[in-house]
This record gives structure tokens, sequence and C-alpha cells, in this order.
């Protein structure tokens, strides 16, 4: 790791490790609101946030779009949405640029900020991003689109067909698999029988990697190296970046009715924040008062959005035909 | 006699018909080990083993179309699919395979498959865990749809579709697990496809509907018969194929018609029955045929103020049959 730093300043080191801090905290936050009443759902990013923080890292803010899905909070955050933003999503309150407290908690989109909007069927936003980059192509914009999802919904034909077109044309997009190991109960051995996620892109032509997704650095790299792949015309990327779901799938799931609570507690060990913490620590780059400086800071915004959204006003019932059509 | 859940119900229905066949088998995602997302196959993985209770990838066009498959080999599949706001990756394999083998084959081929999908809102599942889709599928010759609005008819309906020698899509209100339940038979219970019920008669006005909606109108009823109007339910069960002579009987029966879904209004299962009437009881009519549904905006929206302005209730239902008693 000591080595692959120098592919980062410490700055970069501790905005990422700050961005991954504040993706847990917040998401730990909307679990004490869903257990309290407050808030009807939660669905998590925890155990994924190095991945999200650091392939984000990896792009052009303003310049690239995302499509995301719904565990990505640490994308969310990192490519510029506020701490207030996102619980006006989980409070579903009508300011929520999301979608104005119309769709359930971690459907993402936010047009100022490049972000297609997403629904809850899986993996339709994959060739939406493919079609995304297509136009970027078509207006020859020095700019890609960066698209996720999870592994169990790698199987549903828009990944292939999205992933074969953009072969074709050589489109500028990353397609990034957050592989947490689990479909909701199934295991990743009941979802594919090839090694790796990373293995089909050879049945495309494309660039395919596997990643350690617990280690923000390396998928970093990879990410980074696949946007200027892109950006030189040479096509797609499909990276796997492998991690753990900490959580049970949602607010909704028991995970210990397929799961042990042994095998959670192993996966805790390689938690990437935790991992990412301790090596910016040995380094010296992250220091124990910078540390409890972002925490207090992470602490006070998290407390300021939860109040601020709580006491937001939903959406009027008057809205309802709203945005049917165009007005 | 046992009391049980209209979940419960959808459980025993599948326990009973694995038990007598051995060609029966479910299919789907978290099916197994879990159990279902909502616990429908509680037991069945645990009783009849992983070869019969299929966990499968995430995947619905293959749940559905491997489903097919089987059972033109002679199987009878249950394929869940988890919402049936995600059956729509399975439509081709749903209207251009299942509802035209058995014509397209000149009888040669018939395609005995269940397909059991959650539908319907109020549970706070926003856009894509709400909606009602039946109207979708049913302008195609050659598919069943049935749609059980009370624990025993859940039995009942869902037994004779598994053993229905042609596709039967069994479409059951995620709000009724367990919000419903009455005493059933312990003996078998099985209830013919195709008919429709009367769950109450009276004289003074006719409701025609099917699923929770049946619930709201029960409840409505009584609160209207101390207002002195007796209203005639009929419950169609089948929503496709209609029961064409139980509509027309109702309907004659009193001359005042309130038809009632939970689903969008236009093109809905209720604009057919509508049609219906308007052929056969012209002229034993008193007063125009009044539609009670969800208005004409895309889908249910999460925020509770816009959930509640969307979805028809016991409220709206008795406003309206007050309405429709009073024309
Ligand atoms: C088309 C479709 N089918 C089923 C679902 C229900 N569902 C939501 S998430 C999920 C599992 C997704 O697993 P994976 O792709 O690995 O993503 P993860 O949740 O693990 O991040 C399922 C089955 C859905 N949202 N869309
Ligand atoms: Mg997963």
């Amino acid at each position: 790791m000591s080595e692959k730093n120098q592919i980062l300043t410490d700055r970069q080191l501790l905005d990422m490790f700050y961005y991954m801090l504040l993706a847990r905290r917040s998401d730990e936050r909307m679990w004490l609101l869903n257990r309290s009443g407050k808030i009807p759902f939660v669905v998590s990013c925890q155990g994924q946030e190095a991945m999200q923080v650091a392939s984000s890292f990896a792009l052009a803010k303003g310049v690239d779009y995302t499509a995301p899905y719904y565990r990505d909070v640490g994308v969310v955050l990192t490519m510029g949405m506020t701490v207030k933003e996102l619980f006006l999503q989980a409070f579903a309150k009508a300011e929520d640029p999301n979608s104005g407290g119309r769709q359930m908690p971690g459907h993402f989109g936010h047009r100022k900020l490049n972000m297609l909007s997403g629904s809850s069927p899986v993996t339709t936003q994959v060739p939406h991003a493919v079609g995304m980059a297509l136009a970027l192509k078509m207006k020859q914009q020095p700019a890609v689109s960066f698209v996720t999802l999870g592994e169990g919904s790698s199987n549903q034909g828009d990944f292939h067909e999205g992933l074969n077109f953009a072969s074709v044309h050589d489109l500028p997009v990353i397609v990034m698999v957050e592989n947490n190991q689990y479909a909701i109960s199934c295991g990743i051995e009941q979802q594919v029988n090839c090694a790796k996620i990373s293995d089909r892109a050879l049945g495309y032509g494309i660039h395919g990697e596997t990643v350690d997704g617990n280690d923000p650095v390396a998928v970093y790299t990879a990410v980074k190296a696949a946007r200027e792949r892109a950006l030189n015309g040479e096509g797609p990327s499909l990276i796997e970046a492998v991690g753990y779901r900490l959580t049970p799938h949602s607010s909704d799931d028991n995970d210990l009715t397929y799961r042990t609570k042994e095998e959670v507690n192993a996966a805790k060990e390689k938690d990437g924040l935790i991992i990412f913490r301790q090596q910016l620590k040995k380094q010296g780059i992250l220091t124990d008062e910078l540390e409890s400086g972002y925490e207090s800071k992470i602490k006070a915004l998290i407390d300021e959005a939860t109040t601020y959204a709580d006491e937001a006003p939903y959406a009027d019932e008057q809205t309802l035909f709203d945005g049917v059509y165009h007005q | 006699m046992t009391v049980m859940s209209y979940i419960e119900a959808i459980n025993r229905a599948m326990k009973e018909e694995m038990r007598r066949d051995d060609d029966v088998f479910l299919l789907g995602e978290d099916v197994g080990k879990r159990g279902g997302v909502f616990r429908a196959s509680e037991g069945l993985y645990e009783e009849f083993g992983e070869a019969r209770v299929i966990d499968t990838p995430l995947a619905e066009s293959a749940i559905v179309g491997v489903g097919i498959g089987a059972s033109m080999y002679g199987m009878k599949p249950i394929a869940e699919i988890q919402f049936v706001d995600f059956i729509l990756p399975a439509v081709n394999q749903i209207i251009s395979e299942a509802a035209k083998m058995r014509y397209r084959s000149n009888n040669d081929w018939s395609c005995p498959i269940t397909i059991r999908a959650p539908y319907g809102g109020g549970v706070h599942g926003a856009l894509y865990h709400s909606q009602s889709l039946e109207a979708l599928f049913a302008s195609q010759p050659g598919l069943k749809i049935v749609m059980p609005s009370s624990p025993k008819d859940a039995l009942g309906l869902l037994k004779a579709a598994i053993r229905d020698p042609d596709p039967v899509l069994y479409f059951e209100h995620k709000k009724a697990y367990r919000l419903l339940k009455e005493d059933i038979p312990d003996e078998e219970v099985l209830i013919e496809i195709g008919k429709a019920n009367t769950v109450r008669e009276g004289d003074d006005l006719t409701v025609i509907t099917y699923g929770l909606c049946v619930e709201f109108s029960k409840k409505a009823a009584e609160k209207l018969a101390t207002q002195g109007y007796e209203v005639e339910l009929v419950d169609l069960r089948t929503v496709y194929p209609l029961d064409e002579q139980a509509i027309i009987e109702a309907a004659k029966k009193t001359g005042k018609v309130l038809l009632i879904t939970e689903d969008n209004k236009e093109g809905s299962i209720i604009s057919e029955v509508s049609a219906i009437i308007a052929e056969h009881c012209l002229f034993d009519l008193d007063a125009p045929i009044f539609r009670l549904a969800a208005p004409n905006v895309p889908a249910m929206p999460y925020a509770p103020p816009l959930e509640k302005a969307f979805m028809v209730s016991e409220d709206k239902v008795y406003e309206k049959m007050l309405e429709v008693a009073q024309y």
C-alpha cells in the first residue's frame, strides 16, 4: 500500500477517508432513525464505502456522469450530494432533490450533479449509462459515464445487453460491480458459477478486472485507469470490487436466517474503513486530532441534517399529478 | 377449522400441492433458505429440499422462461416473482411464450406453469413495490389471472392454479398477507378458476371489485347499511378471463353499479367490466357506471401524504358508495 500511496497525495487520502467516514456515520444514523420509527426504510452502504468513495474520487466531478445504485451513499456524497440532501431523501420530504420524496430511500438521482435517476428494478441503469456514454461520444465530450450494480444484478439481461452494446461501439463507460457476496439471502455461489464476475468481460471483448473493494487505493487505481482508457477511445471496462455487506439486505431483512454472526464478524475484521484508518494512522497521515475533528464535524453535519429533514414538510397532496407530462 | 392468515393459506396451498404431486416445484429469488422475502415459502426448503425449492439467480426472464421449459416436459412449476413490479423483465416470456404456447403448437404443447407475485400498495413501497400490473396481462388470451381477496380464496385458488393445465398468473396482495385472517376448513379447499363470488347480497347498488378492495368494500358496505342502503358485492376472483354471466346478473340486479380497483383507472380490469355491462345491461341501469380507482399518475409515490392520496381506501370506497346509492 505504501507504494501505491504515491498515486494519491496525503490530502487526497485524507479526503477519501473523510468521505468513507461520512458515508458510514450517515448510514448508521439512518438505522437509528429506522429503529426508532422515524423512517420506514433503510438500505445500507456499510462495508462498501471504500469501493464507492474511491471509485468516485477517480471521476471528474461536474464532468462525468454517474448512475449509482441503491447502496451508493459513498458515491453520491463524493459526487457532491450534501448530507442535508441525503437525509431529505431518507425522510422523503418535498425538498429532496432525488425525487421530492416520491421514491423510497436509496433511489438516487440529481441532475445538477450529472447523476441519473434510478428505479427499483435492478440493472436498468446499465443500458442508461451506456446510452449516456453513446451521447458523450457522439458529442465528442471528454467525459465518461460510471455505473454501479450488485453482483446478483449482473445476471439480468440488461447487464449483458448493455455491456455488449458498449463494447461494439467502444463507448466511454465504466461498469463497477460491487460484489458484496450476497443477493439478499443468496450467496454468490447461487448467483454465478464463474470464479470472478470480471471474467465475463472476456465474452464482451472488453477490459475486465477484479480488485479488493476494501482497498480504496486499489479501487481508485483501477477506475482511474479505466477512465483514461475510456477517454482514449479504448471502450468500456468492467471492474469488480469485492467486499462484504455488513448489514442485513435492508431494514426489512433478518440476515441471520441465512448467514451466521461469526461470518459477519469475520468480515468486519476486513472492513475497508477500519483497515484504511489503521494504515493512514500507521503512516502518520491520519492523526488522532484529525480523526476526532472529522468525527465531530460529521456528527454536527448529520445532527443538523437530521433535524432539518425531520422538520421539513412532505410534498403536498396537490402535487400528486405534477410531472406526469411536460407542463 | 383453523384460523389462517392470507400468507399462511398461500404457504399451505404450496405445501399441500407439493405433497400431493412430485412434479410440483417452486423456483424464485430467496424462496429457499430465506423462505421468501415475505416468508410465503417458509418451511418448504426444509420439507422438500433444494431440488424442489430452488433459489434462482436474480433474473426474472429466466425464472419464468426456465419454468416454461420445465412445464413443457410435464413438470408443474410455481415461479415466484419477488414483487409484481419485477415481472417486467419476464413479460416477453409470459406474453410471447406462455400465453401462446398451446395455440401456436395447435394443442401439441402446453405450459402448466403458475406464476405467483405479490402486488398492491399501502405498504410504503413507493413506485416499484406497490403496483398492480394485472391489466398488462389481461388482454392476452391463453393466460388466466387470479387475485384472491381472502385467506380461503388464496388457498383454494392457488391449488386450482397449480393443477390448471394452462399458465396462471396468481397475484397476491402483500398488504393482505398478515392483515386478513379467517377460519379455513382443514379438509381440501379448491376454488374453480373463472368464477366470481357474491360476497354480500343487497338490492340498492352493486359493487364489483377484486383483491384487497373487496375487504375495503365489505367494511364500507356494513357502514352503508346503517344508512339504509344494501350493497350487492361481487368479488371477481379471476380477473381474466372475466365471469361475464356473474357481472351481468349482478349489474342487472340493482341497476346501479360501482366498479373498484386500486390500479390506475384507464385500461384497467374494471374498464373491461364496464364495457361488458354497457354491452349487456343498458336498459337495466338506473345510473351511469361509476368507477373508483387510482389516479392516472405513473405509480404510487412514497411520501405518506402522496401515498394516501393515491391509494384506494375504505373511506374512499364508502364515500363513493354513498354517492352512487344516492344517485
Ligand atoms: C428486477 C428485480 N428483481 C428483484 C428485485 C428485488 N431485489 C432487490 S435487491 C435484490 C438483490 C440484489 O443483489 P445484488 O445485485 O447482489 O445487490 P446488493 O443488494 O447485494 O448490493 C433483489 C432480488 C429487484 N429490485 N429488481
Ligand atoms: Mg450483492
